[in-house]
């Protein structure tokens, strides 16, 4: 690049007049090039989410208002598919069962990973040993760590269960778990708590990482006792990350599907049946593709208001 | 109370008895695992537990391979994490130097179509997703699990948000140098972002790998299927040989905690700096 003098240019204008003229086009040229540079750095990635993620996302909401079975030819449906979800009982069940699945996990996953991470932010001996195997769970095969906890939680012959008994509980008080109506939710539940803890625990240690530790000196100054330091510093601190987590928590409990198919398979009835597994009976085993596609839709809209709500609140405070 | 010259307070001792019993509670799914997987069928259920056995049953990590194809299962399982995986980190980190660092027309509405789809549950679009690969032809195919999972919304917003935090400065300095975008991307923003990837292969490796739903929608044929499908399989046929089902859950466990453990001190600091604490 060259830079033309002023003095120079004002004198010389009868020769740089054309050059100039040169140097608008080739700027336009370097703006258009730098342009198709940067498309050449998004296309591959872009290419395979647009094909693969973004249209299959606006069929899936024109399907929610056609009848299909994947092989006949497709017809308007209307709002057929939407009143269908009114007089549809397992649909109800799916909704409620999600609903407390989240309510309970997501408060509960969420006060564990807080605890866990103010306990390991301290310089205990072994710290990074306790974050790595909390963290673990969170990384473990979810086939394999399923069926390690229907062997535990086994009504009759399981580890929990025995201890409980050791303990003096009379048998016919013992939990059922995955195999009583009752308490399969809660067996799922415990499941969820266990497996994710640790993930939002490393995001919580990242906050408190964030804080600066001025804060808690003057507060301290101030004759704050650790209780008082946890509630008028931690907490205030750490409510972006506590943003965060609860987003992704709620989002994470609404899509619940693996750990529901692989403990209690939805039942025993529709006891622990929710929306994800009933979308996926709706359609690849029914194959009443645009059914499935509407309970989709309501899955979405129901994350979407959340979300929404929460970025609200968020800003509020 | 003194140990070692050292004054330990009561709370010391309460945060590490806390700590202790939680990471025991926490690890003993995975004891309980690896114990059984040394034992004969009809033990593993025995009253209390004999949590190493004395007779240790290493035939059971013997007749796994046998007794279903585990070794094919890994291989499929593999292939599809590590083309994912490289394919992700490709593209992602590709696209979010451009999303990062470089100016171009629609970049903003680009930008918002992924952030769009991160908070979209994969279940809602699975259905026309599945339909759209079976009209590809790619039903019943690994090609099907890579297309889906490898371009993926989370990817460039985590590494578009490190590249953020690296100066702009940097780039200048190296176009005055005379390097073009490509070679500031390989040799600059590469390099720095070590954290960043770190955390992303951490991510797409243990998604890919432990992928449940994905695999069971579109691998039927026995030889396509993947370690998890495969296992499932293995559980529902073998429901009550307890100790083959342990042992192939401990052999599906290994490659995950290779790489976790490898790559886990960038993971805090990876979580930390992409700036997902909000």
């Amino acid at each position: 690049m060259t830079l033309a003098h002023p003095a120079l240019s004002d004198n010389q204008t009868a020769g740089i007049k054309p050059k100039r003229k040169v140097r608008v086009v080739s700027k336009r040229r370097r703006k258009v090039e730098n342009a198709l540079i940067a498309y050449s750095f998004i296309a591959p990635n872009f290419l395979g989410f647009a094909v693969f993620t973004l249209g299959p996302i606006l069929f899936a909401f024109a399907l929610a208002f056609m009848h299909w079975d994947g092989s006949n030819p497709i017809t308007f449906a209307g709002l057929d598919n939407f009143w269908r979800l009114f007089q549809d009982k397992s649909f109800i069940d799916a909704f409620w069962n999600t609903i407390i699945y989240t309510v309970v996990s997501v408060p509960a996953t969420l006060i564990c990973a807080l605890g866990l991470a103010i306990l390991l932010n301290q310089k205990i001996f072994g710290r990074d040993f306790f974050r790595t195997a909390l963290f673990f769970p969170y990384v473990a095969s979810l086939v394999a760590v399923a069926v390690v906890w229907n062997m535990i939680f086994n009504p009759e012959m399981g580890l929990v269960n025995m201890v409980l008994y050791t303990i003096g509980i009379a048998p016919e008080n013992l939990p059922g778990w995955a195999a009583d109506r009752h308490w399969a939710m809660v067996t799922v539940i415990l499941f969820g708590i266990w497996k994710s803890m640790g993930y939002y625990m490393v995001i919580y240690l990242a906050g408190l990482q964030g804080i600066n530790s001025e804060l808690y000196e003057a507060a301290g100054l101030d004759g704050a006792n650790a209780w008082q330091k946890f509630i008028h510093v931690t907490v205030p601190q750490l409510a972006p990350t506590t943003f965060f987590v609860t987003v992704m928590l709620t989002i994470q409990s609404f899509k619940v599907f693996d750990q529901v198919y692989m403990i209690t398979q939805g039942g025993p009835g529709t006891s622990t049946l929710v929306l994800v597994y009933h979308i996926y009976n709706e359609a690849f085993i029914s194959w009443d593709l645009g059914y499935s596609s509407m309970i989709a839709l309501v899955l979405f809209l129901l994350v979407l208001t959340l979300t929404v709500i929460q970025f609200r609140r968020q800003r509020e405070d | 109370m003194r140990i070692a010259g050292r004054k330990i307070s009561g709370g010391t001792i309460a945060v590490y008895l806390t700590v202790i019993v939680v990471t025991i509670i926490m690890l003993l799914p995975f004891a309980w695992m690896l114990s059984a997987s040394l034992k004969l069928d009809r033990d593993v259920f025995a009253f209390p537990i004999e949590w190493i056995p004395s007779h240790p049953r290493w035939q059971n990590y013997v007749d796994i391979w046998t007794k279903i194809p585990l070794a094919l299962f890994i291989y499929n399982t593999s292939k599809l994490t590590i083309i994912v995986t490289v394919l992700q980190l490709l593209t992602s980190s590709f696209a979010a130097y451009a999303f990062a660092k470089l100016h171009f027309p629609y970049k903003n509405t680009l930008f918002l179509g992924y952030i769009a789809t991160i908070a979209m549950p994969w279940q809602v679009y699975m259905v026309p997703q599945f339909l759209l690969m079976r009209e590809f032809g790619l039903n019943n195919t690994h090609l099907a699990l890579i297309c889906l999972q490898a371009f993926t919304a989370f990817g460039v917003f985590l590494m578009r948000q490190f590249y953020m935090s690296i100066p702009n400065e940097l780039c200048e300095a190296a176009r005055i140098d005379g390097m073009n975008e490509y070679q500031i991307w390989a040799k600059i923003m590469l390099p720095l972002s070590k954290p960043a990837l770190s955390t992303l292969t951490i991510f797409t490796f243990v998604t890919t790998w432990n992928d449940f739903l994905g695999p069971m929608i579109y691998l039927t044929k026995t030889e396509l299927k993947t370690i998890q499908i495969g296992l499932r399989m293995f559980i529902s046929q073998y429901s009550a040989e307890y100790g083959l089902i342990m042992a192939a859950s401990v052999v599906a466990l290994i490659p995950v905690l290779i790489v976790f453990l490898s790559l886990q001190r960038f993971f805090v600091e990876g979580v930390a700096s992409s700036g997902l604490k909000g």
